[in-house]
């Protein structure tokens, strides 16, 4: 089996385009369950967790394994940088399943959003915090609208074409934002619906806007993002929906000169969710930060894919996805598409995913790709993997006389910690934090 | 004053060759303020001995006990035997990402002791005991042997030893891969806890020179899963100078 982190410091000008169909054996790795202490041994311990750590290579913490790339039959794209992009839905053909960007997605579970009339009444949208950031509700022909993105699949040029009127967030030029812009999403149909959200952050302004997404939906949306020049935005989309939520989210970004931009996604709550976002950068000197953290529990798909678009000289981009699964067919899906075009000299880009199967029965698809068309870049690399929960960890914080379930704890919320930190609003990572808290507690951990 | 008592200990593993047995009778006993090296070539089930005693899951007994002042070690959960007094130092110790070091060894000094440390002597005996491990004050921020080096890893070890204060320390391989300078400073620190007199030590090593810096009262030569020949520290010397051939010829 092919499976390799690959770790490109060089600039060799090797396209990553691993679409080789290797089997994906990792989802049968997750043995350990939750095993209860017998009275001289572990059940579940396995000769498989036995391997004791011989060196220090850091590709292979916390047992995880390698990635692999998914199994099923694909349709390759020749380069990422030339998938479809428009406003028109006639130029996506009706899904199949089989396409590159679907293929993980389970269809039959997105409630028609991507087949029906998005007719059905959009979450309501209630704005916070923040009085120097202006918030306005405005009609599809408002001319700011759909300047910064371009729908890139189905689903969301459908949520283009069907959404009646979308809220612009605007963060004036020279504004420091007064506290945290609070955008509270709350879903009240399960009638597939559209919704629209700009955010503007303009040039030298400073701000954090959090997308707090709950309550019922089956929500085809599309947030726009755009970063001015010199600005500095964080947006953060924290997915807490119902158990029976859809939800599928377009969430693209458009990076000016020497701005920064900072997206964060927890993706928590919901039946399925496939977020999209992007971050592509529009002039030189600019940088990026993209955190995820998700946790499923049996039967939950929650799905990622990335696109950082490096297609002027000079930017940086960080990109850390983080995940947990627990329970039967819990199922989660991380695809980071990075892209270092022939302009995009100076370019220093890193991108890692990593995973952690808690129990039997859970999957998780882990996809970086990698395309270089430049040499001429400060360094580009990626790493992923994906891993049971490992047995040696829980024998090191046990034989110290830490509980087994106590010991879970305190791995699982390390290992999940890294990206809640990264958030910065200290009332939502408590929040965020006694989350996690309740989905181990939930998964009996 | 408390005894570990090992009787007739026979343990296997099971192997994708089936199964494997290691240990072949092992009968020993440790009072507290002793210290017993085992001593023996690659292979002849030294750590299989200390990984059985601490618990892990991979061991099997097949017959044989292990008691703490009478109380069955058998029966207990791995972290039952660390809140009873068992402490083994790691051969390799793993590591724990996304976990501080500050943050472990307190949940687990809590766990040991059944209420948490005051916060400001632990601060201070933590700081103190880096110290005289000549651990970095950083280490304390950083995860569990996150990017320690093989020495870093085996002091920290000790680091654990001191605060934790176990009836029993079991120490597989602690000098393994160290260097003369950190061997000293391992060495000091078990010594340091060892003279509080309060705990029993077995040392577990493939070489006689910690023996230079750790004086056992008693010297167990394990050959093949048994113990092949024991003495006081006089048989450490006869082996430094003659090596296990003499026990290995026998086998053979």
């Amino acid at each position: 089996m092919a499976e390799t982190t690959h770790t490109d410091t060089t600039p060799d000008i090797t396209p990553d385009t691993p679409l080789d169909g290797g089997t994906s054996a990792l989802d049968k790795k997750a043995r350990l369950g939750t095993a209860t202490i017998g009275r001289a041994s572990i059940d579940g311990f396995t000769e498989e967790g036995e391997r004791l750590p011989g060196g220090d290579d850091g590709t292979e913490q916390l047992g995880f394994k390698k990635h692999s790339h998914g199994n099923a039959p694909v349709i390759p794209e020749a380069s990422r940088g030339e998938r479809r992009r428009s406003f028109d839905l006639a130029d996506f053909p009706p899904l199949t399943g089989m396409e590159e960007d679907w293929r993980f997605t389970p269809l039959k579970r997105l409630r028609g959003l991507h087949t029906d009339e998005l007719t059905g009444p959009a979450p309501a949208i209630e704005v916070t915090g923040a009085g120097n950031v202006t918030v306005k509700t405005v009609g599809r022909d408002d001319p700011r609208l759909g300047r910064g993105a371009t729908p890139e699949d189905r689903v969301s040029a459908a949520a283009w074409n069907a959404f009646s009127e979308a809220t612009v967030i605007t963060v004036p030029r020279d504004t420091v934002a007064e506290g945290e812009v609070m955008v509270s999403i709350t879903g009240r149909s399960a009638d597939p619906a559209a919704q629209y959200i700009l955010i503007r952050a303009e040039r030298f302004s400073r701000a954090v806007v959090v997308l707090d997404h709950g309550g019922s939906a089956a929500l085809a949306q599309n947030v726009e993002i755009v970063v001015e020049d010199g600005a500095e935005l964080t947006v953060v989309s924290v997915q807490e929906w119902d158990d029976d939520a859809v939800h599928v989210s377009s969430q693209q970004a458009r990076i000016g000169r020497d701005a920064r931009y900072k997206h964060v996604v927890v993706s928590l709550g919901g039946d399925l969710v496939r977020l999209t976002p992007s971050s592509i950068f529009s002039a030189p000197g600019a940088e990026v930060e993209m955190y995820g953290l998700y946790f499923a529990d049996a039967g939950q798909h929650l799905e990622q894919r990335l696109l950082v678009d490096h297609a002027t000289p000079n930017c940086t981009s960080r990109v850390t996805y983080k995940g947990a699964l627990q329970g039967q067919d819990a199922h989660t899906v991380w695809v980071g598409d990075v892209l270092i075009r022939k302009a995009a000299e100076g370019t220093d880009t890193y991108e890692t995913n990593r995973n952690l199967l808690l129990t039997d029965g859970a999957r998780s698809d882990s996809v970086p790709n990698l395309e270089i068309e430049t040499g001429l870049i400060e360094g580009a690399g990626h790493a992923s993997a994906t891993g049971r929960f490992d047995d040696e960890h829980l024998f090191y914080l046990m034989a110290r006389g830490i509980p087994e379930k106590a010991a879970r704890r305190l791995v699982v919320r390390g290992f999940l910690t890294e990206v809640i930190q990264q958030i910065r609003v200290p009332a939502l990572e408590e929040r965020l934090s006694e989350s996690v808290e309740r989905e181990l507690a939930a998964g009996n951990l | 004053m408390s005894t570990l008592e090992i009787k007739d200990l026979h343990v296997s593993i099971d192997t994708d060759q089936g199964n494997v047995p290691i240990l072949r009778g092992v009968t020993l006993t440790i009072n507290t303020g002793e210290t017993h090296a085992i001593m023996g070539p690659n292979g002849s089930g030294k750590s299989t001995l200390a990984s059985t005693i601490a618990g892990h899951p991979r061991y099997k007994v097949d017959s044989g006990s292990i008691t703490l002042d009478g109380e069955d070690v058998l029966s207990m959960s791995v972290d039952e035997r660390a809140r009873a007094g068992l402490f083994l130092a790691m051969q390799y110790p793993v590591e724990v990402p996304g976990v501080t070091m500050t943050n472990f060894l307190r949940t687990a000094k809590t766990a040991l002791d059944g209420e948490a440390p005051s916060l400001r002597h632990w601060t201070k005996d933590v700081k103190t005991a880096m110290s005289k491990l000549r651990i970095d004050a950083d280490f304390a921020q950083r995860n569990v042997n996150e990017g320690f080096s093989g020495g870093e890893k085996k002091r920290v070890e000790i680091l654990q030893l001191e605060l934790f204060r176990p009836r029993f320390a079991i120490l597989d391989e602690t000098d393994s891969g160290l260097d003369v300078d950190a061997l000293k400073v391992v060495s000091e620190g078990v010594n340091r806890e060892h003279s509080k007199g309060e705990m029993g030590t077995l040392l577990i090593t493939h070489y006689t020179r910690i023996l230079r810096y750790i004086k056992p009262d008693f010297v167990h030569v394990f050959i093949a899963g048994r113990i092949a020949e024991q003495g006081g520290p006089e048989l450490a010397d006869r082996l430094e100078e003659e090596g296990y051939d003499r026990f290995t010829a026998v086998e053979a």
